[in-house]
């Protein structure tokens, strides 16, 4: 009898025991979902986030509130239908408590309602568009939208002796965002857009449009293309001999990418953008940020995608800090709204209305600095919101 | 009343010789039943199945047209696009709630629109060599391509077609985001189609394909509407693919320029020559080997999966001919010969 009841406090203390372990092990690691292009066309965008998620997670460690982080990266190849299924799987299979990732525009929309349905916070890393984070209340943006970097470079244009611009742009949600607030801007300021060019977002072809470009003589032409396409545009540039007809090239950051504007050679030199990062931003925050980027990385320049993946952990990991580790989704959400913090961007918050980013716009120039091409500063627009 | 019609000796052994062709064999029903427990052997992968279930009804489709009529195609992508959209529009107008965002019936109006299409273009298709056939059903499909990219106002343009909500299947079965009404829905559909698939391949007018492949010239000679049997198989070919395109805009809930896209249809004969073309079951295997690849080497190294699954493909076009159906015949043929011979 009595031995009965030892072995049975036995048996129920050791299945308590066992029971609480697994409970502690489950709850312990918290996963977050990378869905990055790794492949394909995109594939240098889902490379600089990753490195840049990397680097946040060396730099910061591991653990957070007392929870591991664990890293998971999908590649969806830039095929819509790849992320939202990985989405799904990360979601019902790993139990992420975290999306992130998402290279472009399309492959952010599929993923939307899954976040909704499964109530999982995604953190737009890439991905551009404004209208993206109104489509789920999940979403949370670190990178940038197109009318808040476009914006800066209509004003600049303005102010500096341009009448007439031509812009030319890729025909998807971020290009049409990008020549709407150019035009919005730079006509309310007393410019005028003469014509409003689109080329096909997929293999692009720009030698039609610079010719029409050409051919309309205006002050200056205004260009976006997205990440990885800025250098055979840029070719083509300098094949038409635009600069030297007198027509000022200026465009969005994305058509200089810090990835890119090494091989895209001193024809460059010159150009004026307007973008949220440049590797050359003088911040203390920068320059440790770009050192150890390029050591972890065998040298590649991190650019304007890299630190949406290192803010977008930097987003991740504070709002864990701010739940004390608790993962409900609608919580971790509720946390990110208001955040504020310094990247090497410079300073940056989460617009708690539209959960949108909010940051320093800045027009920079390109220029030979020690021998490379560089994105330099000369200006800067503080507190440009992402969507309104 | 029978002795008039009686058929004689040779054409009762030859309906018996086709109707034992068309049995079931015991391999085919296994890969069923398999097909079915995967529902329960993988409860976390099925969105990755209903995906293959997809694929493998765009390689059947292929399989009709090049497997068994000999027709080379690389445009199959556009019916599995044209079916995506056109079932993606008629559940995004139906807003989730009219008859046409009815699953079952989206099936229909893509399988219909791309049979349509299908048909229009099978006329192109006849003539000419294989290169010729190759370019122009490229052709077709490139414009295709761009018209999707640029009606922008009806299909959303490169940022594809948001807001894709189909009602309930049969308005009873709500799409969740487990997979498992998409498996479920998909299997269905796979295993109808391919029945149907079957019987027609088996049929008279199955062997008469067969025939045109063989030999066109010979097959006119014997007074064979040789014309008329490709404009049929290619246009059936079209719906198929055509359903299996808005099978993918129904369970995925949008449709991108990515699915006109010309990899579709290299992929899609990729898969089939992977499984073996001919043999039905060839597109099908290629479309579980293909994805099942690319989804445990992606997990294994999201960069460099596609490094590995080339070096693959490679490996099995020189080792092995005819695909995995066609090592499976010959593994299965030696063992006879030797069984014959003790």
């Amino acid at each position: 009898m009595f031995r009965r009841q030892i072995l049975k406090s036995i048996g129920v203390a050791g299945l308590a025991l066992a029971t609480g372990v697994s409970a502690a092990c489950a709850q312990e690691v918290v996963k977050v979902g990378l869905i990055l292009p790794m492949t394909g066309p995109s594939a240098s965008t889902g490379r600089q986030i990753e490195a840049g998620a990397r680097l946040w997670m060396a730099q910061n460690g591991s653990t957070v509130a007392g929870k591991k982080i664990e890293l998971i990266i999908k590649d969806d190849t830039g095929a819509a239908d790849q992320s939202k299924r990985l989405a799904t799987e990360l979601v019902v299979n790993d139990k992420v408590a975290f999306l992130g990732g998402f290279g472009l525009t399309p492959l952010a929309l599929s993923v939307g309602p899954v976040a909704t349905q499964a109530k999982v916070p995604a953190v737009i890393m890439a991905a551009g568009t404004s209208t993206i984070v109104a489509s789920s209340p999940y979403f949370v943006r670190t990178s940038f939208t197109l009318p808040q970097n476009t914006a800066p470079m209509a004003q600049w244009s303005a102010a500096n002796g341009i009448k007439t611009v031509v812009t030319l742009v890729s025909d998807y949600g971020p290009g049409l965002d990008s020549e709407k607030a150019f035009k919005a801007e730079f006509e309310a300021k007393g410019g005028k857009v003469l014509e409003s060019l689109r080329a096909p977002l997929m293999n692009p072809e720009f030698a039609a449009f610079l010719q029409k470009a050409k051919d309309l003589k205006p002050d200056a032409l205004f260009l976006f293309v997205p990440s990885g396409q800025g250098a055979s545009l840029m070719k083509q540039v300098g094949e038409r001999e635009l600069a030297k007809s007198g027509i000022k090239i200026i465009g969005t950051g994305d058509v200089t990418d810090d990835d890119q504007l090494n091989g895209m050679g001193d024809a460059l030199i010159g150009m004026i953008t307007s973008h949220n990062y440049s590797a050359a931003h003088d911040s203390p925050e920068n320059k440790a940020y770009v050192a150890a980027f390029l050591k972890a990385n065998n040298n590649m320049r991190p650019n304007f995608m890299s630190v949406g993946g290192f803010d977008g952990m930097a987003a991740i990991y504070k709002a864990l800090e701010k739940t004390k580790g608790d993962t409900d989704g609608t919580k971790l959400v509720e946390a990110m709204k208001g955040l504020a913090w310094v990247s090497p961007r410079g300073p940056m918050s989460i617009d708690p209305a539209t959960r949108d980013v909010t940051q320093n716009v800045y027009v920079r120039e390109v220029k030979k600095v020690d021998g490379q091409l560089y994105n330099v500063e000369f200006a800067t627009i503080a507190n440009v919101k992402g969507s309104n | 009343m029978s002795n008039i019609t009686s058929p004689s000796p040779e054409a009762m052994r030859a309906r018996a010789v086709l109707l034992g062709r068309s049995r079931w064999g015991v391999a085919e029903i296994i890969f069923w039943i398999l097909a079915v427990a995967c529902y329960w052997l993988f409860p976390t992968k099925l969105s990755l199945l209903s995906e293959i279930a997809i694929l493998g009804l765009v390689a059947l489709s292929v399989d009709l047209v090049l497997g068994y009529a000999g027709i080379v195609t690389l445009g199959q992508g556009a019916f599995f696009g044209i079916g995506a959209y056109a079932a993606g529009l008629a559940a995004k107008f139906g807003m989730g709630t009219s008859l046409w965002s009815d699953p079952v019936i989206g099936l229909f109006i893509g399988g219909g629109v791309a049979a349509v299409i299908g048909f229009a273009t099978s006329f192109l298709v006849l003539r000419g060599s294989d290169m010729t056939r190759l370019m122009v059903t490229l052709g077709v499909a490139l414009i295709v391509d761009e018209v999707v990219n640029q009606m922008k106002w009806l299909t959303g343009g490169s940022d594809g077609l948001q807001g894709v909500l189909p009602s309930a299947v049969l308005g009873i079965w709500e799409f969740d985001l487990f997979g498992r009404v998409a498996f479920v829905y998909s299997l269905v559909v796979l295993f109808v189609l391919f029945v149907i698939a079957r019987a027609l391949v088996k049929s008279p007018f199955g062997l008469s394909l067969q025939a045109i492949k063989g030999n066109m010239l010979r097959t006119r000679a014997i007074g064979m509407p040789v014309n008329a049997r490709l404009v049929a198989v290619y246009t059936v070919a079209a719906f198929y693919a055509g359903v299996a395109g808005a099978l993918a805009a129904q369970t995925t809930q949008f449709a991108s320029p990515d699915y006109v896209a010309f990899h579709r249809s290299a992929d899609a004969m990729l898969m089939l020559v992977f499984g073996g073309a001919g043999h039905l079951y060839g597109g099908l295997l290629g479309s579980i080997i293909f994805r099942t690849m690319q989804d445990v080497l992606g997990n294994i190294t999201p960069q460099y999966w596609q490094f590995w699954l080339g070096v693959t493909l490679v490996a099995l076009v020189l080792f092995v001919r005819g695909g995995i159906l066609g090592l499976l015949d010959n593994m299965l043929a030696a063992w006879r010969r030797k069984g014959g011979a003790s």
